[in-house]
């Protein structure tokens, strides 16, 4: 973990001055705050541009079906911030959905040991992610590209790549009902009871033990082993983390769309866009678990946005593309303006430093260990 | 507000100006690669009136042949003559496939290969050895050249994966003097022995969006979901779709979904928050259901809709007693490469381009198909043609892929 008090004892970490609203502002100025405001402005723009998306229950579909990537964001996070990354999210997805279509089929009663089966699928893959980086010290990039392309093999093999047929309707509930007749939104989709669920979990597991170590063995894995950290088994259990999310979002796919090998095609990339989009540092040690989840909804609302904009179908992708670039070239200047400390002599000159051993390894928002 | 919409609109010109300048660099590629098309995105090019024409008036055309096998049955034209590729005894097939990579090239692979055991069985072909290109141009290419060098080939099967990048390599094919035989997607040479394919993609687009036109009002909303840019017989289907649409006033969004259901989900759901969807029309039927359940999730009117004759959309159009076409694109057409290659190793006629019947099936025959193909799996075709082969239809409904 960070050491504020080696360099300069006397001055105060960025996120610790001020008032509430300073920090507030302080916090909205980092990346990983500045995302909340990018997915703001984008759901006020939808609304502008087309007023039937202002109401309350189309905003909750919408959260409703943004959930199983937001999922996949804040699992693909845990990998990021340890210095990792998981491309293996897609194949995992794909694989999920299929084994769901096939296994379950139109049995009821294979529903509880065939999500259980998923979920241990889902870990085992993980597990071996994390353990060919860690233990084999293969890249990551490579092991997961390999992991992505056995599992997407498997799928051809299993499936020749095409559907054979949905799973029973009470499975498919779980992505596509949601509880009824509430008020105001008229429904609570169940991915986004899930997700909600989830987001807790995951905020509670950054501020535990492992969830610090993650971000030392993203931020300096030296330092971190030389503290005691076993840093092969908290990667290991965060590629593990970013495989059962993937799980999890097969498992509502599969609800919301039905099985089809297509399903979880650029999940990956999806992932990691929103996870950049938060505000997390490729390469690790930085970044706020939810903002990462918000930087899924971002990129789907921009998504509807376009379509909201009638952006003709063969332009869609580039300026998509476009845009992202252009939100995290913006997120990274974000990075300098909010790890600014305020006043002090000489704050500028000595930013390089104060970037190592000032800056809360998190977004200022949590960042008050 | 107002101003940040500016903005908006702004940078979404930069955009514009930034995109189209980027598209020059697709000249760049290499010719084989199959790129060279994607420049050609907008309709206009991919829409000939000469060819809209003839296929409209094909699909009122008598066929040839019994009509109790469609996959035999072909318009009157020019014949090539074959009795140079006359030969006795077994032959060597070689097949390179673009891909079995959606549910349609599936069952047309499965129906192709209980085919091929009954022709060898006859003592026509000795071996069939297939590449799959796996949708990627240059395996196809590499698979071509593959065949015309080293697999001692008495003749060549080619489903080529795109247009332009697989016509020299169907030339390199035809310059062995052996028969070639194309089907599926065309190339751009007609030094092919034969040419199979069904009426075409106009003719789908012309069927579907008339149906259309016939259940809607000027002025109506349809919803184009179309799977992917650049392949002519999907390009074409549109091409011909939104010009009847055009003509009939139909306001016609379309977009792209890699047959993706999630996107398509996505995609209805937004245009009908957006406003109201009448029709849906599609390129292919993969994803219809997915189409369908969007209107259930949002509790909307089911909108009149052209899928295709996949078991999934047939049974989701009975269901829920929605307005609906199922297009063919007749799936039997893979039976046709080997009983045409048994023709040519016998030296008979064989029509240089063998255009196949292409026959919707409407609501009123809905039912005989759905009750023919009951126990198919969703991703099953219901006019593909196999019934009278070996292994029917266990090896269909069990879905198993030589």
């Amino acid at each position: 973990m960070s050491a504020p008090v080696e360099t300069r004892p006397h001055r105060e970490i960025p996120a610790h001055q001020g008032g509430l609203g300073y920090r507030f502002a302080a916090a909205v100025a980092t990346p990983g705050g500045a995302v909340f405001l990018l997915a703001i402005g984008l759901l006020v723009a939808t609304m502008v541009a087309n007023e039937n998306f202002a109401d309350p229950g189309v905003v909750v579909r919408f959260l409703g079906r943004t959930a199983p990537i937001a999922i996949a964001a804040m699992g693909q996070y845990f990998v990021i911030v340890s210095g990792e990354f998981d491309l293996s999210m897609a194949a995992v997805v794909t694989t999920q959905v299929v084994m769901a279509g096939n296994l379950i089929g139109q049995d009821e009663g294979r529903i509880v040991p065939v999500t259980c089966l998923m979920l241990l699928v889902g870990a085992g893959i993980g597990l071996v992610n994390g353990l060919a980086t860690t233990i084999l010290r293969v890249p990551s990039f490579i092991v997961t590209l390999g992991t992505m392309l056995a599992l997407a093999g498997l799928v051809r093999y299993l499936t020749g790549g095409a559907a054979t047929g949905n799973p029973v309707d009470s499975f498919r509930e779980i992505g596509r009902g949601g509880i009824e007749d509430v008020p105001v939104v008229e429904v609570l989709p169940y991915p986004l009871l899930i997700f909600l669920a989830l987001a807790v979990y995951a905020q509670w597991l950054m501020r535990r033990p492992f969830g610090r170590s993650l971000i030392a063995a993203g931020d300096n894995p030296n330092a971190a082993t030389l503290s005691g950290t076993p840093l092969w088994w908290v990667k290991t259990r965060a590629f593990i983390l970013s495989s059962l999310s993937a799980t999890i979002a097969g498992i509502i796919l599969v609800g919301y769309a039905g099985v089809h090998p297509k399903v979880g095609e650029g999940y990956e990339f999806a992932a990691i866009t929103a996870v950049v989009l938060g505000g997390v540092l490729l390469g690790g040690g930085r970044g706020w678990v939810l903002s990462a989840a918000c930087g899924a909804f971002a990129l789907e609302l921009l998504f509807t946005l376009l379509t909201v904009l009638d952006v003709e179908s063969t332009w869609r992708d580039t300026v998509q593309g476009l845009i992202i670039i252009a939100a995290v070239a913006v997120a990274g200047r974000a990075w300098t303006v909010g790890r600014k400390p305020r006043g002090g002599r000489g704050a500028r000159r000595t930013e390089p430093l104060g970037s190592t051993t000032n800056q809360p390894t998190q977004g200022p928002i949590t960042g008050d260990n | 507000m107002r101003r940040f919409r500016g903005a908006l609109a702004s940078a979404a010109a930069l955009l514009v100006v930034a995109t189209a300048c980027s598209t020059d660099d697709s000249v760049d590629d290499p010719p084989a690669s199959g790129d060279n098309q994607s420049e050609a995105g907008s309709d206009t090019d991919w829409f000939v009136q000469e060819d809209f024409d003839r296929q409209d008036e094909q699909r009122s055309a008598t066929f040839e042949g019994d009509p109790s096998k469609p996959y035999l049955q072909y318009i009157d034209g020019e014949m090539t003559d074959t009795s140079k590729f006359k030969v006795n005894g077994p032959q060597k097939v070689c097949f390179a496939n673009a891909s079995i990579s959606n549910p349609w090239r599936q069952t047309g692979w499965i129906t192709m290969n209980q085919q091929l055991k009954v022709l060898q069985d006859k003592g026509v072909i000795s071996e069939m050895e297939t590449r799959d290109a796996q949708d990627d141009d240059n395996t196809q290419l590499s698979d071509i050249d593959y065949f015309i060098k080293e697999a001692n080939c008495d003749a060549f099967v080619i489903s080529p994966n795109s247009t332009a990048a697989m016509t020299p390599a169907v030339e390199d094919a035809c310059k062995t003097g052996k028969p070639v035989v194309v089907f599926d997607r065309g190339v751009e040479t007609d030094c092919a022995t034969t040419f199979i394919h069904p009426i075409g993609g106009y003719a789908w687009g012309i069927d579907t969006a008339n149906f259309l036109v016939d259940h809607l009002e000027e002025g109506d909303h349809v919803v184009a979901l179309r799977i992917l840019p650049g392949v002519d017989v999907l390009e074409t289907r549109w091409a011909a779709a939104k010009k009847i649409f055009d003509e009939n006033g139909i306001d016609a969004t379309d977009y792209f979904t890699g047959a993706d259901p999630t996107k398509i989900k996505e995609i209805i759901t937004d245009e009908l928050t957006k406003g109201e969807v009448d029709g849906v029309w599609m390129d292919a039927g993969d994803g219809a259901v997915a189409a369908i359940e969007a209107f259930e999730d949002q509790g909307v009117d089911y909108p009149v809709i052209t899928g295709e004759d996949e078991m999934s959309f047939l049974r989701k159009w009975k269901e829920t007693g929605l307005t609906g076409l199922a297009p063919v694109y007749s799936n039997f057409q893979w039976r046709t490469p080997l009983l045409a290659l048994e023709k040519i190793f016998k030296g008979e006629p064989v029509p240089k381009e063998w255009v196949l019947p292409q026959v919707p099936i409407t609501e009123d025959e809905r039912d005989e198909f759905l009750e023919a193909n009951e126990g198919m799996p969703d991703g099953h075709y219901a006019k593909f043609g196999g019934e009278d082969l070996p292994g029917y239809p266990e090896v269909w409904q069990e879905r198993r892929i030589p």
